[in-house]
């Protein structure tokens, strides 16, 4: 089972976001940012390893990013992934619908565990699966999975908390409330996951070692226009103050029932 | 006019799609409304009276149950014989992934999660959450028609005074069976969708400061004050806690009336999850923990010996 996944570069803040002063993007200079992935994509990563561990196949990361993506594409070659590709980018935001389309493109001329050839020879592509989040951590778009599912012809299912394949069928399911919701369908499938679906392993020092020396491909996909242009970025109105320290250690507790009274929760 | 997709649940109304109809009728355009499935008439005899004029129901006998690919075949079908200017829905899983849908099929841009729309003739401003919330972005739709979810909560479900009864006509969309092919195909207990966790009026919360063997005290406190216990990712990751009890972008939102975070830092991706609580306590040994500048009231201090204290104190009072 070839099996692509896709993941996105996210800025990580220790605190509070900041902006830039045109307004335009989060503040990303600060010494302490980081760098992330968001945690439905790392619990994609995680189901599409331990499903080629079950099955046999290849997973491949697909990324459309700035260069410096390379780094979370390494970081997911540590547990498990064998292949990397990054589709490269300025900097500058690439839509849902650019950010598919571009990923469908390199779906149809990637060859799994192969070398991509570069050309999209066919209007399908090798994959049996593309596993990625539901909502991509800053976007939060809903989409870029329902739009690669309908450019390849394939089903997909959203929103999966509970994944297996038999038979080439595989089974999903979603929280909804107090229920899980059942759903079935035949691979090739597009599957977009939650956080919460499994507990990504940590990688480990020969992880580490081996993820050096797996391939990246990168590529430079044309930009074809926004359809939803970010004019600016605000940060919501919040009180920010600062908490009132109401005492040093377990002496507080007199106080906090006092709290707690007064705010209703405890009669 | 504004097309609403309006979800239901095998005949329940889905109560948040309310606010997508009351997000369209403030837009100052008839408002139609398009339901899917069976059972989905019995839905749609509220909906004149928030303002709903004709509830257009996708009826075939296949469309059992909830099956998004064929939700949003039928909607974009007849976006195509109505011509709406906008298609909205709720921003919920369903909503979303409906409308999701009908941009692939129509090659439309899609919106999720608005916070506010302003309708154009071929252009749309719209504000939508990015970051869970944290951030708001303020952008222009370049498209015919505008394809938008409305944020959960951010419009307020609002009844039309002396409107009628909506007119409830059935279509039959022209479906395939690969629009069928991904639908409920059965249902099984333990969600365990934090459902708890949302409603509760008490969320004691703990991250990684509380340790793998520390959340004893926080089920206690939580258990004297009718409350629910939450906690970080870092907690969930670490196999800790199970996942249905994280609170955040990624978790569960919630908005109790007191919110007690125990080991926390304050990442913003967790504040996502807990900014709509009314009066927040920070335990933590750190002064300068980014979850101060939230928090109402603080405790600096080990919460392995701040929180027994609590408990005990809690205990007494209420004896
Ligand atoms: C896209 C994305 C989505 C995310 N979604 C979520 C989400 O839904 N929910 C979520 O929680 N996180 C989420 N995260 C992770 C988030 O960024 C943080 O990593 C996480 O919230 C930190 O958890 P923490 O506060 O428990 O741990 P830390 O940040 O390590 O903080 C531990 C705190 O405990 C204090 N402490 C230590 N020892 C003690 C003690 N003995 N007594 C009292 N205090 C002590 C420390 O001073 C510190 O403030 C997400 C991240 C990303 C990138
Ligand atoms: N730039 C990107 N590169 C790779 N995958 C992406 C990118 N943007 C979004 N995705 C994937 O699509 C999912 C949904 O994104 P979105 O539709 O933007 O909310 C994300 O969780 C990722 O798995």
């Amino acid at each position: 089972m070839d099996i692509a996944v896709c993941i996105k570069r996210v800025p990580l803040s220790p605190g509070r976001w900041t902006l830039t002063a045109d307004g335009t993007a989060i503040d990303t200079s600060g010494s302490a940012m980081g760098w992330t992935l968001s945690p439905h994509e790392e619990c994609a990563t995680e189901a599409a390893v331990q499903l080629v561990e079950a099955h046999g196949g290849s997973v491949t990361a697909i990324s459309l990013g700035t260069p410096e993506s390379q780094e979370q594409i390494r970081e997911l070659m540590a547990v498990g992934v064998d292949r990397g590709i990054l589709l490269e980018t300025d900097g500058a935001e690439w839509d849902a619908q650019a950010t598919a389309g571009a990923i469908v493109d390199a779906l149809k001329a990637a060859k799994p565990g192969g070398s991509a050839d570069g050309t999209a020879a066919s209007n399908s592509t090798d994959f049996d699966m593309v596993i990625l989040g539901t909502e991509s951590a800053d976007t939060s778009g809903y989409q870029v999975g329902v739009r690669i599912a309908h450019a390849l012809g394939w089903p997909i299912v959203t929103n999966v908390k509970g994944l297996s394949v038999s038979n080439g069928v595989a089974r999903c399911e979603r929280v909804a409330g107090a229920e899980r919701e059942v759903y079935e369908v035949a691979l090739p499938a597009v599957i977009s996951v939650k956080d919460g679906l499994n507990i990504p392993r940590y990688p480990s020092v020969p992880g580490r070692i081996k993820a050096r020396k797996k391939p990246i491909d990168t590529s430079n996909p044309a930009h074809p226009g926004q359809r939803i242009e970010k004019k600016s970025l605000a940060l919501p109105p919040q009180e920010v103050g600062t908490a009132e320290v109401i005492g040093t250690g377990p002496d507080a507790a007199p106080k906090v029932v006092e709290i707690l009274k007064e705010i209703g929760v405890l009669t | 006019m504004i097309l609403v997709y309006v979800d239901h649940d095998r005949g329940t109304l889905d109560e948040l799609s309310l606010q997508a109809v009351s997000a369209a009728v403030a837009l100052g355009q008839p408002v139609e409304a398009v339901l899917v499935g069976a059972d989905a008439a019995s839905a749609a005899a509220r909906l004149g009276e928030f303002g709903v004029t004709t509830a257009h129901v996708a009826a075939d006998p296949r469309l059992t149950d909830y099956a998004p690919q064929a939700a949003g075949r039928a909607v974009a079908e007849l976006v195509g014989t109505l011509s709406p200017s906008a298609v909205l829905a709720v921003g919920s899983p369903r909503g979303n992934e409906v409308l999701a849908h009908v941009g692939a099929i129509l090659d439309l841009p899609f919106a999720a999660d608005c916070t506010s729309i302003s309708l154009g003739s071929s252009s749309f401003d719209i504000t939508r959450n990015r970051w869970a919330g944290n951030v708001i972005e303020n952008a222009v739709v370049h498209a015919p028609t505008l394809i938008a979810s409305t944020a959960p909560h951010a419009f307020t479900a609002e009844p039309v005074a002396g409107s009628a009864p909506a007119t409830v006509q059935e279509f039959t969309p022209a479906l395939t069976d690969a629009d069928l092919a991904v639908r409920i195909i059965d249902r099984t207990g333990g969600g365990g969708g934090g459902v708890g966790l949302a409603e509760a009026k008490v969320v004691v919360s703990g991250g990684r400061g509380v340790g793998e063997s520390g959340f004893g005290p926080l089920e206690e406190l939580a258990g004297l004050l009718g409350g629910a216990v939450g906690c970080s990712r870092v907690v969930t990751s670490a196999g800790w806690r199970p996942h249905a009890e994280q609170v955040g972008q990624t978790g569960t939102k919630v908005a109790p009336d007191l919110y007690i975070a125990c080991g926390i830092s304050g990442a913003t991706q967790h504040i996502a999850g807990c900014k709509n609580a009314k009066t927040m306590i920070a335990i933590n040994t750190d002064p300068e923990a980014t979850i101060m500048s939230y928090a109402d009231y603080a405790i600096i201090g080990d919460v392995s010996t701040v929180l027994p204290a609590i408990v005990d104190a809690v205990r007494a009072a209420k004896s």
